[in-house]
């Protein structure tokens, strides 16, 4: 079994599009979005919920005003600035719990935090697992681990071939998340000076974990010189390039339709190009090795 | 005022709208590029930049011929980011550390200190314009590769800001922390988003961090042809204000492929941000009257 987690560092640049053509040509797969923070795959993917599951990501301060005699203690040891007025900003507080274990008046609760919930679920593409953190929530890194872990135990138990994993943007701890011990990346890059120096971030995370990468352009006509680049760049990086595709409204009434642009149109040179990009992806070695995975992540 | 330019949802237009209003004011005006992840802005604005800071956090450092392996610091520490193994050891995990502090402040021996690690880093400058009475101060952040905690830097190019100047912020995507530093405490949030179920699901995510926050937010709508109006929809039934829609225009992207400015390719845009803008002000102004 072998696990694709596909990025892009920019945001928009088709990653969920394209993990939803792959999820439709692919038989064998399950599928993960590991994006808690804008989720979009089940747009298309139409998930029938089977397990909703709370998630609870972390604690959160809340002053009891009968207890506080406003020593003003909490406020003095809060690196978060997180208390004025002995009141707790919820969006500043990050949990530590620092203002609970020492106020002298015992003023201080200190709840576990419910932060989200996730679902596993019955799609026509196969299992998907998926999450939603709640609004303005911490710990996305967490939640994204958990999502893993269990599409990993799905995944075993069922001999699932696949693992297809729909990343976040970025480069920070969702993205960190995302990416630990997964077989190889695919980035989905786009032609432009920000979809270049945006890839060159996620792929220098990756070497920096050590995941084989692997990169597709789409939209590749918008701008060739800038298609030209990226190529360059993959090159210079030792990064295969796997394919392109062409800018194609396919991808916009597709979404709408709540479709994989394969089952809109499977011989739109869109479709052509990313049933093309999916076989070289499993022609790669990184691929095709025989991996032995822990079940920790 | 402060401005910040949001979206939920990455890929929307959330830099082109910050640049371009940026450089369409006709005042000296200052912009934060608060992607720390995957900062942009400096590609289209391309600012001449003075001055580099580091951005560190302290973790713990544990001098053991002074612990006497008590364990405090461990059970204190909610991110396990310190492990006291048997009486001999006591590990730190830098990574996971949050800086809180706790661990220094609960050590009975004095045996921990506080050293810096760095985080990123943020980088100021100056971008000019073609008319020399007024420019753009610019400060973006880069995460260290491999660094997973980018609120931290975000919170750092908020305090070196000056607030008292005109700023616009470009915002990272999504709806969690990263989001909320750099939307917390702004005068008015722009949402940029596309007529499409990704741009309308990740929007509505927006406004409801929005709404917790209790800012003032309106619409922008980008590549406004290429979808269809749920989006629009939305927003007359939440009512959230549309205040620009920008339709797909192939010599948009191209310019933005490039890394050129709407304004600069197209000059006639440069009157549809100032609009923007004084929409923005007279919205704030009424909402001022009211209270």
């Amino acid at each position: 079994m072998k696990e694709l987690v596909i990025l892009s560092g920019k945001g928009g640049t088709g990653k969920t599009s394209i993990t939803a053509a792959f999820a439709s040509i692919l038989d064998n797969a399950i599928l993960c979005d590991a994006d808690v923070d804008a989720a979009d795959l089940h747009l298309i993917a139409s998930p029938d919920i089977q397990k909703e599951s709370d998630f609870f990501g972390g604690y959160e301060a809340v002053i009891n005003p009968d207890k506080c005699t406003q020593c003003g203690l909490c406020e003095e040891m809060c690196r978060f600035d997180a208390i004025h007025d002995f009141c707790v900003d919820p969006f500043a507080c990050e949990g530590c719990g620092v203002c609970y274990d020492f106020c002298p008046e015992k003023a201080i609760e200190f709840p576990l935090k419910n932060c989200g919930k996730w679902f596993i679920s019955d799609t026509r593409f196969g299992t998907m697992v998926h999450a939603r953190l709640g609004i303005a929530e911490e710990n996305s890194g967490r939640l994204v681990t958990l999502v893993r872990q269990e599409t990993l135990k799905i995944a075993q138990k069922k001999k699932i071939d696949l693992i297809l994993t729909d990343g976040p943007p970025g480069i920070g701890c969702p993205v960190i998340a995302a990416i630990g011990q997964a077989d190889a990346v695919l980035t989905v890059a786009e032609p432009t000076v920000s979809g270049r120096h945006d890839l060159e971030r996620v792929c220098q995370l990756a070497d920096h974990f050590k995941i084989p990468v692997m990169t597709c352009i789409n939209k590749y006509d918008l701008n060739l010189e800038q298609t030209d680049k990226i190529k360059a760049l993959a090159e210079e990086k030792g990064i295969a390039v796997v394919g392109q595709v062409p800018f194609d409204p396919i991808f916009t009434t597709s979404m709408i339709q709540k479709k994989s642009i394969i089952e809109t149109d499977e011989t739109s040179q869109a479709s052509q190009a990313v049933k093309k990009i999916l076989d070289n992806v499993m022609a790669q070695p990184v691929m095709k090795n025989k991996s032995v995975r822990l079940n920790l992540l | 005022m402060i401005i910040s330019i949001a979206s939920g949802k990455g890929g929307t237009g959330k830099t082109t709208v910050a640049t371009n209003l940026a450089f369409s004011l006709e005042e000296n005006v200052q912009l934060l590029d608060c992607d720390v992840e995957a900062p942009n802005a400096h590609l289209f604005l391309n600012p001449q930049i003075n001055e580099t800071r580091q951005v560190v956090a302290n973790v713990p450092a544990v001098d053991e011929s002074k612990c006497n392996f008590c364990k405090k610091c461990m059970e204190i520490c909610r991110f396990n980011a310190i492990a006291v193994m048997g009486k001999k050891t006591v590990f730190t995990f830098p990574e996971l550390c949050h800086s809180c502090g706790g661990c220094m402040a609960v050590c009975p021996e004095d045996a921990i200190s506080e050293v810096p690690r760095s985080l990123g880093t943020i980088e100021l400058g100056q971008i000019n314009k073609i008319d020399p009475s007024n420019k753009i101060d610019f400060i973006h952040g880069k995460l260290d590769i491999g660094q997973a905690m980018s609120p931290p830097i975000i919170k750092e190019i908020r305090q070196t800001a000056d607030n008292s100047m005109t700023t616009i912020i470009d915002a990272p995507p999504g709806t969690s922390c990263p989001v909320i530093a750099s939307m917390n405490k702004t005068d008015f949030v722009l949402l940029v988003t596309e007529p499409t179920p990704f741009g309308l699901n990740d929007l509505s995510l927006a406004v409801e961090a929005v709404r917790l926050l209790n800012i003032p937010c309106g619409i922008v709508i980008n590549r406004s042809t290429m979808g269809d109006d749920c989006v629009s929809e939305y927003a007359k039934k939440e009512k959230v204000p549309v205040l620009m829609e920008i339709p797909f225009d192939k010599n948009i992207a191209k310019a933005y492929a490039k890394g050129d400015l709407i304004v600069q390719a197209l000059p006639e845009y440069k009157s549809k941000f100032l609009q923007l803008f004084e929409q923005i002000k007279t919205r704030l102004a009424q909402k001022e009257g009211v209270i």
